[in-house]
């Protein structure tokens, strides 16, 4: 059963046309990668499923509703959260805070309740912080917990960012380059992670990342892109040697085999 | 150094970090309800008068320190309290309604300027909110049947259950119900802020994008963000009311947004203590200036040291100062002092020096 697919979605930036004519099908509880070369249209799709951007043609669809007609702002009710490509953090609050800001989709009392604090949101703000300290043990981030994100080092950043996102307990996850600027070690803490949320979370995944390795590690199925159009679809070791793909990343056909 | 040993969630939405720190602030409010006793209703008043700024510090420190929105027109607000509570006791409404009523009004009256002014960054923001500033003096001065015009009105003794109040003739009366509203919206305050709305307010400072995509919806939130801190401000301009007796457009004039938003950034933003600090220093610098002033004359024998602008010029003075070399105002600073004595030896110089920040998602919109 698909969870989410984009049906021949085609966003145009003027002249420029960033995401060609796209359809794909998300599966539930599959990892499914986005790859190809910089300028592909991938992150653009993220900022479509976001919201953050309206396709001129085409549709979107989560759990077979469509999603066109919600604000960015309801997305994350649906149960689809994301992580940023250049991480976007609050920085002036500590890893805790952003954590529980990923909670938010979950808020149930109004500004009244909160201005007075009335018991319920007590027993709210501890219910939330449970879910955090879920995450912070899956994550292994206990040491970062009180720091504050400015003082953090790049890694720990990906990590509190994937961390937000999981804290709101979504059906799916949007990595957008969960790996890049990290080093081999961290990435292959990545590849561990995102088996057990797959496997362990049930979480469905959907990843833009050009680690070769780790995607062909960890994805069910991979779609490639060029020029925003796309390129092929299958396994990773399908697209990897797919013709097409090959020629988009290195300009020609002669080359076997892209690993890396 | 202080190891705080955490047992429970609750830990960390309690109010006081450790019971020391609890101990601390009631100290503090011990001291401050103790003040009566050994400071003259001149003394009293001044304090009274910084309490009023702490409150209207805190009402824009919530919209520019935590949310991240700069207003350069809270004095409007200001002034809307301070008339709607006048007319509303002029009308016979008992004090206890008219001051949280003037309050939730501005409160309103802020949301719905907020909402068109909701797509406004920064700078734009700035003017935007000068202009209401600047726009209010005229409309006070235009709408003269109901706020006297130049004139300006006349704020009526404080009525509650029959017991007067009143700043000149029952300073002490003044001063504790100034010095209760001021706990009763710093309590709030600090409510919001370990709760989801004010993570909520943090998160849209920091990065509006990303907390737009944890499911914070931006309008209605800083919606919420202007209600508030406008009733704040409200309530304040009502008790600047009473605190000067009487009052015409000039009261709440532009300087008076700009002394605001300069109290709030020297105080350190981002902090409710910031919101003290910079209306203590608000409030006092002008007597610390004419004490001085007459200690060097009468040490000295010069007759007079009245240099016209010289408050002004130690304000920006000192303002310049702080943005050179405590961009975290005196709350910051006291951080600093703090940290040197919890760790002491130990502290290093650039423990609090920022990492450089990285790079920040294209904005999309």
């Amino acid at each position: 059963m698909s969870l989410l697919s984009l049906e021949n979605v085609t966003l145009a930036f003027g002249g420029l046309v960033a995401v060609n004519n796209v359809s794909f099908h998300v599966g539930e509880g599959e990892v499914f990668s986005l790859v190809g070369p910089n300028g592909a249209g991938k992150s653009t799709i993220f900022n479509l499923i976001s919201r953050f951007y309206s396709p001129q043609r085409g549709d979107i669809l989560f759990a077979n509703n469509s999603i066109l007609k919600l604000r960015p702002d309801q997305i994350p009710s649906l149960g689809i959260a994301r992580t940023f490509q250049n991480i976007e953090l609050f920085e002036q609050s500590t890893v805790l805070q952003n954590l529980l800001v990923g909670r938010q989709r979950h808020r149930k009392s109004n500004m009244f309740s909160e201005m007075f604090f009335a018991p319920f949101v007590r027993d709210e703000e501890r219910r939330h912080r449970q879910v955090v300290e879920e995450v912070i043990d899956f994550l292994e981030l206990q040491a970062y917990r009180d720091k504050y994100i400015a003082g953090l080092p790049y890694g720990v950043r990906k990590i509190v960012e994937l961390a937000r996102a999981l804290a709101s307990e979504p059906k799916i996850l949007l990595l957008d380059e969960p790996a890049s600027g990290l080093s081999l070690e961290e990435t292959n803490d990545m590849i561990f992670w995102i088996e057990d949320i797959k496997k362990q979370m049930k979480i469905t995944v959907l990843m833009v990342e050009h680690d070769m390795n780790l995607v062909a590690s960890v994805s069910d199925r991979v779609l490639a892109l060029a020029d925003g159009r796309e390129l092929a679809i299958g396994t990773p070791k399908q697209v990897q040697s797919h013709p097409d793909v090959i020629k988009a990343y290195l300009g020609t056909s002669t080359v076997g085999n892209i690993d890396g | 150094m202080r190891f705080v040993f955490k047992r429970s969630y609750d830990d960390d939405i309690k109010l006081f970090k450790h019971k020391m720190r609890a101990f601390y602030y009631l100290l503090l409010l011990v001291l401050m309800l103790s003040l009566p006793l050994f400071l003259d209703s001149f003394f009293l008043g001044e304090v009274t008068y910084v309490l009023i700024f702490s409150i209207a510090g805190m009402g824009l420190m919530l919209l520019t320190g935590h949310t991240g929105q700069v207003s350069l027109g809270h004095a409007a607000f200001m002034a809307l309290g301070a008339y709607l509570n006048v007319i509303m006791l002029e009308k016979g409404v008992p004090f206890i309604i008219s001051l949280p009523l003037a309050g939730i009004i501005t409160g309103i009256v802020g949301a719905i300027i907020a909402f068109p002014v909701l797509r406004l960054h920064g700078i734009y923001l700035a003017i935007a909110t000068l202009a209401i500033s600047v726009l209010t003096e005229d409309i006070i001065v235009i709408a003269e049947p109901f706020t006297g015009g130049v004139v300006g009105l006349v704020a009526p003794q404080i009525d509650i259950f029959g017991y007067n109040i009143d700043r000149y003739s029952t300073p002490i009366a003044f001063y504790f119900l100034v010095l209760f509203i001021t706990l009763f919206i710093l309590l709030i305050y600090r409510n919001l802020l370990r709760a989801p709305l004010g993570r909520a307010f943090i998160a849209m400072r920091d990065s509006e994008i990303s907390a737009q995509a944890m499911g914070v919806n931006i309008t209605k939130t800083k919606m919420s963000a202007f209600a508030i801190s406008c009733a704040i401000t409200g309530l304040a301009g009502g008790l600047l009311g009473h605190f000067a007796g009487a009052f015409n457009h000039e009261t709440f004039n532009l300087i008076l947004s700009i002394q605001l938003l300069l109290m709030i950034v020297i105080g350190g933003l981002g902090s409710i203590h910031g919101a003290f600090f910079g209306a203590i220093l608000v409030g006092f610098l002008p007597q610390i200036i004419a004490m001085v002033r007459d200690v060097i004359s009468n040490s000295f024998g010069v007759s007079s040291l009245a240099i016209p602008g010289i408050e002004v010029g130690i304000f920006a003075a000192i303002l310049v100062v702080m943005i050179l070399f405590e961009p975290m105002g005196i709350y910051g600073r006291w951080i600093k002092i703090r940290t040197y004595f919890e760790l002491f030896p130990f502290y290093r110089k650039n423990m609090f020096k920022r990492q450089k920040s990285y790079l920040k998602t294209e904005r999309m919109k």
